[in-house]
């Protein structure tokens, strides 16, 4: 049915700024590239010449192993005969502080993917509508409008809508550079943050993801160590998004903030520091919405947690995952062999791509790579990589990301994402960069 | 843990720090007193009865045994490839089978007497998310929104909290039954106005939450007009709308509109939920309804921060679109909740006791004016506090729904069984015959 609405003479009156601005950020050309695939998405036989998604940074590796574990356990879903005489309960429970059994179980799973070095206080646990719901939450609790965040750059392109749109705080990019592998330096920490004094702007915080999306890499202890020392000097909040931690598929470990103001050694008021967790990448369920604010900050998590009402997660879904990640023995078996495949599709990508001398930077972590085309630009400027990438899109027919959408100031790094499509896929992928990179095949090692 | 340091508290955002969150007010202390000593009909006999909560326990059976007949609704059961794509699943355009089916049911409501386009609804979690989302994309910080008295407790928070809008009163009383009258919205939009605040819309409830009956049409009709007249948006929350005793005593602002052939329409947005009507408030499933475009998109967009669950989308996708299933449960929970305030309203009348003539929703409009020392807020209060405390009765106050008569109280039916409503009948009657 379509409405035929009659207009009138009257213009409606506008909505609100929020609304009318372009802080739901879909104008940028982050996009161009999905609508590229929307339109003509590939597939083996319906569809071979389309455009293979690169842009997504999904998991898809692991799936079988949760099917699997839901088959075993039909108590976990309330509309199966084993579950159902849970219907009831589960159905009208909205408490916003979350069914318990769910957060113990986050707590519990949160310690297994760091190695059980470091425990999680069920109480701390906050639900948010995704990790999108969940960073919007911080940043109302931690910000006024006007009150600016520190974001590393280059950085997760959806956190300019997610942090800023419905809040009013702007982010300051602090610049990373290929001289050093993008790694964080004091130096640009202080620069930034001394400019924005400058400006009269009032910096509340400092806001990254760790592992990083989308370098793929980790901080390690010094580096973390440093910007908790950073952090507590100008007496500002750290906000680390740990969304990533359960991917890393090679050495070093991961060191999660949580371990770092564990340790005696460290100074740190422990006000300033908070989590962001979900499961959408760890375990591959983003339809799910599970996001987690946790907070060592008692009037964050009061906050946080009123604040979660407006995206709690379905208690439906929160009765499943507490049965789910209680299970040890399957959550051992989910993170190794997860890890697993993921680094066996990094090792592939990345080797192929070797091969006709594209490199990437070295990473150990994420679903995607930061794949290094600089040599392939016309000029080395923002139009030169807008150029290559819509080559990129329209005839070797791959939707990557260009690294201008991650505010990278350099230009020429694509995320380009290796975990959520299958090996065939895959292997056409490789084909079709190696033919675009080397048409003749020059450098094939045979 | 490291060592702490000695520093001047970091602060938090005034959001963070305002009580705008609500939960001061005395709606919630009666919850404190029911979560501390819950009744329970062999465990704790002499605890408090909780009446203050606006859940519909009654027709969980019919949901149950459609779950038992149809085992393919369960996640990752035999439709493996099926479980990849729902746990992907993130588009806010949401599930296009759910979308459908949820419109299609919204219409069953109306029993045909309006129509919903799988294409305009927009799914949030929670209406609470779908009431504070519309707040942002109709009115700015410092704005206003016009709401009828009563209303409401959660609306404090919801509408005003992180978005920084103000709620002015639209005064009713018992002298017209509480409605809305044309008077009282002027009265209001003025009062905005002398106060130097930007009206942006009207949001009404319908049926009404605490009132527990449905807007009239001429009012309805008059409601419209105001807002056209002021070029204004109206939000109608009909979250009870299948809760109304019978069918045909709902008028939806849809069906005026489609009178109207959509003349005006899209100042108009629709809100709507399954957490009263199907009684799962856990799923948190809500829908914005917009008649405007450029509303949709936006509200499309911004639902990300609260998506429904991929998971449970699926499940009520299923389940909403047997029509069989559904036109079944909307007529047996409405004979249920007519039978419920049937009993309530005989069983407060033995005791002496009047309420709103009622036709929907899940709670009845309590007086209890001839029965406080002086018609003022804190009589009101003291009468409550002994409710809670004496009689063990959950109820909430009038002025916890912002009611500008004092005496009136909000008393739920339908999160109990009938054995404890007779309990908590049965102490109102003792504690009246007490007070005379």
């Amino acid at each position: 049915i379509t409405h035929s609405f009659l207009k009138t003479n009257r213009k409606m009156e506008n909505l609100s700024k929020i609304a009318t601005n372009d802080g739901h950020g879909e104008n940028s050309p982050y996009f161009d590239g999905w609508k590229a695939y929307d339109e003509n998405p590939y597939h083996p036989i319906n569809n071979p010449n389309g455009v293979i998604q690169m842009g997504l940074a999904e998991n898809q590796l692991s799936f079988d192993l949760i099917q699997e574990w839901i088959q075993k356990n039909p108590k976990a879903s309330i509309c199966t005969k084993e579950g159902i005489s849970s219907f009831k309960d589960i159905a009208i429970f909205q408490d916003y502080h979350g069914l318990p059994e769910f957060r113990h179980a986050m707590a519990k799973f949160m310690g297994q993917v760091r190695g059980n070095r470091v425990t999680f206080d069920p109480n701390r646990i906050v639900m948010g509508g995704g990790a999108t719901g969940a960073s919007e939450i911080l940043m109302f609790c931690l910000a006024d409008p006007g009150d600016a965040f520190l974001v590393p750059s280059p950085s997760y392109p959806a956190f300019d809508r997610d942090l800023r749109w419905r809040t009013g705080v702007p982010l300051i990019p602090v610049p990373c550079s290929s001289a050093n592998d993008f790694q964080l330096e004091r130096r640009a920490l202080e620069e930034a943050y001394k400019k924005a004094q400058q400006a009269n702007i009032k910096v509340k915080g400092l806001i990254l993801a760790n592992p990083s999306n989308p370098l793929g890499t980790l901080m390690n202890q010094d580096a973390l160590t440093t910007l908790v020392s950073f952090i507590n000097e100008k007496n500002i909040h750290l906000v680390c998004d740990e969304i990533y931690s359960a991917t890393i598929f090679r050495s070093p470990e991961f060191v999660s903030i949580s371990e770092v103001i564990h340790d005696p050694n460290v100074v740190c008021n422990k006000d300033l520091i908070h989590i962001l967790y979900s499961l959408s990448k760890d375990m591959g369920l983003p339809g799910f919405r599970v996001g987690i604010v946790y907070s060592y900050n008692d009037a964050v998590v009061a906050c946080a947690r009123k604040m979660s009402s407006f995206g709690l997660v379905s208690s439906q879904t929160q009765h499943l995952l507490a049965l789910m990640l209680s299970d040890e023995e399957f959550v051992a078996r989910f993170l190794e062999k997860n890890t697993k495949r993921l680094a066996k599709r990094h090792m592939l990508f990345t080797k192929g791509l070797e091969e006709v001398g594209i490199s990437c930077l070295r990473s150990n972590a994420g679903l995607f790579v930061w794949m290094d085309f600089r040599r392939l630009l016309s000029e080395p400027t923002l139009e030169g990589e807008m150029k290559l990438w819509r080559i990129i899109i329209n005839d070797v027919k791959l939707n990557v990301s260009p690294g201008s959408s991650f505010h990278c100031f350099e230009p020429g790094w694509f995320r380009v994402c290796f975990a959520n499509m299958d090996d065939h896929t895959m292997e056409v992928a490789i084909q079709k960069i190696r033919s675009f990179v080397d048409p003749k095949n020059e450098s094939l090692v045979k | 843990m490291a060592v702490g340091i000695e520093k001047p508290p970091v602060g938090l955002s005034r959001v963070a720090i305002s009580q705008t969150h609500g939960e001061n007010s005395p709606y919630f202390a009666g919850w404190k007193a029911y979560d501390e000593n819950p009744y329970d009909e062999i465990k704790n006999p002499s605890g408090v009865i909780q009446m203050g909560l606006a859940e519909n326990q009654v027709s969980f059976d019919l949901i149950e045994e459609y779950l038992k007949q149809h085992p393919e609704t369960s996640t990752g059961g035999d439709h493996n490839s099926n479980f990849r794509e729902n746990a992907l699943f993130q588009d806010y355009h949401g599930l296009p089978s759910f979308r459908k089916a949820l419109a299609s049911f919204m219409g069953q409501i109306r029993v045909g007497r309006a129509k919903f386009d799988p294409d305009r609804v927009v799914l949030t979690a929670g209406a609470t998310a779908a009431n504070e989302l519309l707040t942002f994309i109709l009115a700015d910080p410092g704005d206003a929104l016009l709401i009828p008295t009563p209303y409401y407790p959660g609306f404090d928070r919801d509408l005003r909290w992180r978005t920084g809008v103000k709620i002015v009163p639209i005064h009713c009383n018992s002298s017209n039954n509480f409605q809305v009258t044309r008077q009282a919205l002027e009265e209001a939009y003025n009062s905005a106005k002398a106060m130097n605040v930007r009206v942006r819309g009207v949001l009404i409830t319908n049926p009404s939450n605490p009132l527990g009956a449905t807007v009239q049409r001429q009012v309805l009709e008059d409601i419209l007009d105001f807002v056209t007249k002021k070029n204004i948006h109206l939000v109608s929350d009909e979250i009870y709308s299948g809760s109304t005793f019978s069918s045909s005593e709902f008028v939806s602002v849809a069906e005026i509109l489609e009178a109207r052939n959509y003349r005006e329409a899209e100042r108009v947005h629709i809100v709507y939920s399954l957490s009263k009507d199907l009684g799962l408030p856990g799923f948190r499933v809500g829908t914005i309804y917009s008649y405007n475009d450029k509303v949709m998109t936006t509200a499309r967009r911004m639902s990300s921060f609260s998506l429904v669950s991929s998971q449970t989308q699926q499940l009520l996708a299923t389940m909403l679109s047997d029509k069989k299933f559904t036109e079944n449960y909307i007529r047996t929970n409405r004979e249920r909740l007519r039978k419920r305030y049937d009993m309530i309203i005989e069983g407060l009348k033995k005791a002496g006791i009047e309420c709103l003539k009622g036709n929907a929703g899940l709670f009845c409009w309590m007086n209890l004016g001839p029965f406080l020392d002086k018609p003022t807020r804190e009589s009101e209060l003291v009468l409550w506090s002994s409710i809670v405390h004496e009689v063990k009765l959950n109820i909430s106050p009038g002025c916890s729904c912002h009611c500008s008569e004092p005496g009136w109280f909000r008393v739920c039916f339908a999160n109990m069984s009938e054995q404890t409503l007779e309990v908590a009948l049965k102490r109102i009657h003792d504690f009246i015959k007490k007070q005379r």
